[in-house]
């Protein structure tokens, strides 16, 4: 028998699979010292351990056999599962906006894997009508699997080709994108395509999910139809993340995707707009818009493709202590870029200095941003931000350190001029540098406080 | 509606009660329940006495009061599929009821975990461990990897969606009186929410119970009368008790029961609180179900083509039909939609006798109400037992719906957007009707009847937990939890048995776990068997059934008491009177409980030295000559000193001896 029919089995366990003929997806009886149990031999996670077999018992559960109990098994018949969402084709109504649906992978469209035994990106774009047929309410749509990978293994390679086939649909007259998106780097994707893809004439929605859509609680179907909405029906023509606002089934709101970033590993409502309000929020109804400015809908097709990306820009997450040879190395490495992620006010000690200045003779270009998340850089309070400034450093007032990163990338993909990277560093193309921080920009309450713990039980969470 | 002269709802529904044989549960035989092949097994709920919930860090056992919370959370279910692709029935009913589902969390009691915010932690250690006892207790074969499973709920009891559960162990037995019932396994879950309430489309829960580790112990259907299901039952709390390990009180066990009748299908009682309500639960179903073959029949033998068969319905305008009916009117002006609705050949099937005091309309209105979401009262029938509809109105309603004389007819009112599911789901029961049992789980009631809750989910509801890893039992672990067993129920029955403890006893003994203690005191302190096993099964049951409980209060008390009485030479019948003292203040050292039931000790002598003066007495007050009356007059002059100082039954020897002479 060939390998294929012991999925993921090895070592002991493989063995007596192998030496007693009983195949994945075959029904077997298996006497062990524990007594007998019967059930159908399931593929097993390539990192699970090789001394138990996988059964799904009559009842529907699965449990493990311990090889070293097995005294005897026997295969008694065979059905392989077929694991498949109905899919339906979406169908055509008259007068709704058409909006093109990119899928990327991540938990907005997975399905489980026997490989790992986790959620894996494979449920393709054209099955999601048949998850969720109230998508057919909103638009006309007609979707494209770009690839599929993991948020964490989408990078440069992916932003370009998103934003090359963004710009082709846009000149094929489309009334809104949608870009389904593993949440792990939305946001460093949302900045990418900010930068990539700009005065976009339609809305080009990024979207997620924190609970993956094999889950009856899954927030995907919901944020898909906020995400859906806001591509073909909202006036806001930029590049935003469409996520819960609330970890409720309530509604969502669209970030800016220079402004947004996660802010918690599990809850639905993890994406913030730091340092400014969100856009707009969106319910199945309606969109309320928070921002006042925004740039509009429009009919032309006058969109600008910037599909450029330098991968040797680095991050350093400056702790108390850093060597200066951290520096050193990245700079041997042929790095041309740094964004530092700095104490306080942008701040790094002085024994990184000789390694800073070293660097920014040889070319680097450094910038830095905050561990705060919150505020803005300042180097002249102090006298080591001056010191800093002077070695060659720029501050990036507040824009968030993933966005520095990836507009820093952006840039050196199209210029290696100093001064010229300084001033598109510094010239925000969509509120990544605000002038002013509203009131209501910071806000990190504490449980506890009365009136905190009064909103709380008041105001859904 | 249209009647043929003569035809009246409750004539029918006493006829077809009649027919199909329908008797109490008093008069029942295991003759009728072979004749109507009554089947049954169950699913035995135990929480479990542990520190923290299964999979988080949150404390097991802190509970909230219903408008106590700190924070409210909104989900909506979705069905989703199951690992070998398939929907569930019963999530896809679910979702058809569009609720909006609210949690009321306490932080003292639930985390971001409980709202499924944060990804599970590892299973509770303690919990994993006291299921491998009882599945070892129960003979199960335990599985040598646990593996997390998923199971669908929709109803929003658990926040996921889902329940994470594990199948501990399978294919186990336990023993009967009688009998040998086999169990199909025993899996560790989390427990589910508490609802609030459920009214239209919004459900709101409690998060306090959620999460705690459960053990859902299931049999096969080897039950066939009602009674033996309640003894199974029993055997199953009783043995997880044994432990120690498990909680007990109010809401602590819980059992949902299977029944079936021949030709019938599997119906899940859920959520029965109390075992004695167990049998007339179960007889019920067994007969309902026999009564709905008995629909099955006479509608296909009216009906020929099922597939053709169909509802029709009409929306009732303002000036078509005047109601006098206070429930429509009242609905009318509540802004609901009145819709007639046309069943072809239903005629005396709405009437049809299904439990006691329900007829089949109860079977369309219960799932109208749980599917559709509809307020009760929302509908009235052809067939009402007591009428509601004037027999004009009626007329008009069949004239409207142009029926036929074998039609019957229904008139509900709903919200504008109900209406759809609603006649969906007439027709749907009506067709299901044509069949048979349709599989359900039901709502139980003290009275013993039942109503329908949804639509029985199979095993197409699992899905692997992606987010758990598998956990390995090795044998060595296994076999060291082998040694710190409790012997069997059945063995320590048997004992009882043989040490000749009255039965009525045993109950009281094993549901309270007081059998070591029992065992302890007739082994260690060498007392009467009898005696112990009634002063615990009958003296403790009462004082704890009339006296205010104090959490002090250790049953481990009554051990030390006959200690103290043996060591002080002190008769034990004195027990029965320090008992309520100790029970209401066990922190009282034994010798003020004596004061204060003003008990002196006296030697025996001085007590068998009173008698003559008494004999003396007696003569004096005398009412009667016979000596018996002599020898109980004398007993109840000496009853209260005597006690605890000389055997009652030794003095009442002696008092007969000296009377006698």
């Amino acid at each position: 028998m060939d390998n294929d029919f012991f999925q993921g089995y090895k070592g002991d366990a493989l063995k007596i699979l192998r030496d007693k003929n009983v195949r994945v997806w075959g029904q077997a009886h298996i006497e062990t010292t524990r007594g007998d149990f019967q059930g159908t031999v399931l593929p097993r996670a390539e990192n699970d351990d090789d001394q138990h077999i996988v059964l799904k018992i009559a009842t529907g559960y699965n449990i493990g056999i311990d090889v070293q109990t097995i005294t005897d098994m026997k295969e008694t018949g065979y059905k392989k599962a077929n694991y498949k969402i109905p899919e339906k084709e979406f169908p055509y109504t008259q007068g709704l906006p058409k909006v093109k649906l990119f899928g990327t992978g991540g938990t907005i469209a997975s399905r489980l894997d026997y490989r790992t035994g986790a959620v894996i990106p494979a449920f393709s774009p054209g099955e999601l009508y048949g998850a969720v047929p109230e998508l057919a309410d909103i638009c006309n749509l007609t979707t494209e699997k770009v690839f599929a990978v993991f948020s964490e293994n989408m990078g440069p390679k992916q932003y370009v080709s998103l934003a090359k086939a963004i710009g082709k649909e846009i000149e094929n007259g489309i009334d809104g994108i949608v870009i389904g998106h593993g949440t792990d780097t939305l946001h460093h994707t949302g900045a990418a395509l900010t930068f990539m893809v700009q005065n976009s004439p339609v809305p080009i929605v990024l979207v997620g999910s924190q609970r993956s859509s094999d889950r009856p609680s899954s927030d995907a179907a919901l944020n898909l139809m906020h995400a859906m909405h806001a591509a073909g029906h909202s006036d806001i023509a930029e590049v935003m993340i469409c996520m819960f606002g609330p970890t409720s089934d309530e509604y969502g709101l669209l970030h800016k995707g220079t402004r947004v970033r996660k802010m918690h590993s599990s809850y639905r409502s993890t994406f913030r707009t730091i340092g400014d309000t969100p856009l707009a929020r969106i319910s199945r109804k309606e969109i309320i818009p928070i921002k006042k400015n925004y740039n509009h809908r429009r009919k032309d097709k006058n969109v600008k493709i910037l599909p450029y990306f330098n991968d040797k820009v680095t991050m350093l997450y400056y702790y108390p202590g850093m060597k200066p040879d951290t520096i050193d190395n990245l700079v041997d490495a042929g790095y041309k870029g740094i964004i530092f992620v700095g104490t306080g006010l942008g701040h790094v000690n002085k024994e990184l200095y000789p390694a800073i200045e070293r660097a920014h003779a040889k070319g680097v270009h450094m910038y830095m941003t905050l561990q705060t998340i919150w505020g803005y850089v300042h180097m002249f309070v102090y006298d080591t931000g001056r010191d800093m400034m002077a070695k060659g450093i720029i501050p990036t007032g507040n824009m968030l350190p993933e966005v520095a990163w990836v507009k820093l990338s952006w840039i050196l993909g199209q210029t290696d001029d100093p001064d010229e990277i300084k001033k598109l560093m510094l010239t925000p193309i969509n509120d990544e540098i605000t002038k002013r921080e509203p009131y209501n920009g910071y806000l990190v309450y504490q449980g506890g406080v009365p009136e905190v713990e009064e909103f709380i039980k008041k105001v859904h969470k | 509606m249209v009647k043929e002269k003569g035809f009246n709802p409750t004539k029918n529904y006493n006829k077809t009660k009649e027919i199909i044989g329908y008797v109490p549960i008093q008069q029942a035989t295991q003759e009728i329940y072979d004749r109507i092949g009554f089947m049954s097994g169950l699913e035995v709920h135990q929480q479990l006495l542990t520190k923290r919930k299964l999979f988080c860090n949150c404390p097991a056992g802190i509970y909230q009061k219903p408008d106590e919370y700190d924070a409210e959370v909104i989900r909506h279910m979705r069905p989703t599929l199951s690992e070998l692709g398939e929907y569930d029935g019963t999530a896809l009913m679910e979702f058809k009821t569009r609720k909006e589902i609210v949690y009321h969390i306490s932080n003292d009691s639930a985390c971001t975990y409980d709202i499924d915010d944060t990804p599970p932690f590892p299973i509770d250690r303690e919990a994993l461990e006291i299921a491998i006892k009882i599945s070892l207790l129960s003979k199960l074969n335990v599985v040598g990897e646990v593996h997390i499973t998923r199971k669908q709920y929709l109803d929003g009891s658990i926040p996921t969606g889902f329940q994470r559960t594990g199948i501990i162990g399978i294919e186990g037995e336990i023993y009967l009186k009688n009998k040998k019932i086999r169990l199909i396994q025993l899996s560790l879950e989390e427990d589910s929410c508490r609802e609030v309430s459920d009214i239209g489309h919004i459900r709101v829960y409690r998060t306090d119970r959620l999460g705690m580790p459960l053990i859902e112990t299931v049999t096969y259907p080897d039950f066939v009368n009602p009674d033996e299901v309640k003894e199974g039952c029993d055997y199953i709390r009783f043995l997880n008790r044994s432990t120690g390990l498990v909680r007990t009180g109010i809401g602590a066990g819980r059992q949902d029961v299977n029944v079936s009748c021949r030709g019938g299908s599997r119906v899940e009682i859920k959520g029965v609180a109390r075992t004695r309500w167990i049998p007339k639960l179960t007889h019920n179903e067994a007969f309902r179900q026999w009564a709905l073959l008995h629909i099955r029949k006479l509608l296909n033998e009216k009906i020929k083509d099922k597939k053709k068969w169909k509802i029709n319905h009409k929306l009732i305008n303002d000036n078509e039909i005047t109601f006098t009916n206070k429930s429509i009117k009242n609905a009318k002006a509540a802004g609901l939609v009145i819709v007639a609705v046309n069943m072809p050949g239903f005629k005396t099937v709405l009437s049809h006798f299904t439990q006691p005091g329900k007829s089949f309309t109860d079977e369309i209105g219960d799932r109208m109400k749980v599917v559709a979401c509809l307020q009760k009262p929302f509908m009235v029938t052809s067939e009402d037992i007591n009428p509601k509809l004037k027999k004009n109105e009626a007329k008009k309603v069949a004239k409207l719906l142009k029926s036929e004389e074998n039609d019957a007819q229904m008139v509900f009112w709903a919200p504008r957007d109900d209406i759809k599911t609603a006649l969906e789901t007439i027709e749907e029961r009506c067709l299901m009707a044509f069949d048979g049992v349709p599989e359900e789980t039901r709502k139980s009631f003290e009275d013993g009847t039942t109503i329908f809750e949804r639509v029985l989910p199979g095993a197409d509801r699992m899905y692997p937990d992606t987010d758990s890893a598998p956990i390995p039992l090795e044998d060595d672990y296994i076999e060291k939890l082998k040694l710190e067993l409790p012997e069997e129920i059945i063995v320590r029955y048997r004992q009882l048995k043989k040490w000749n403890i009255p039965e009525d006893t045993y109950t009281y003994i094993f549901s309270k776990n007081l059998y070591p203690l029992t065992e302890r005191i007739i082994l260690e302190l060498k007392i009467n068997p009898v005696f112990v096993g009634t002063f615990i099964g009958h003296r403790l049951k009462f004082i704890e059934g009339h006296f205010k409980h104090v959490k002090e209060f250790n049953y481990k008390i009554i051990y030390a008491m006959f200690k103290y009485l043996l060591d002080n030479k002190i008769e034990l019948e004195l027990a029965r009177y320090m008992l309520s003292v100790v029970y209401e203040f066990p922190k009282m050292d034994f010798d003020s409980v004596l004061e204060s039931i003003k008990f002196r000790k006296i030697p025996k002598d001085e007590i068998i030295s009173r008698i003559s003066f008494l004999r003396n007495k007696f003569s004096e007050v005398r009412l009667s000559d016979k000596p018996e009356n002599e020898e109980k007059w004398i007993m109840g002059q000496l009853y209260k000193t005597a006690i605890g100082n000389i055997k009652l039954s030794e003095l009442s020897e002696i008092i007969s001896k000296k009377t006698s002479k």
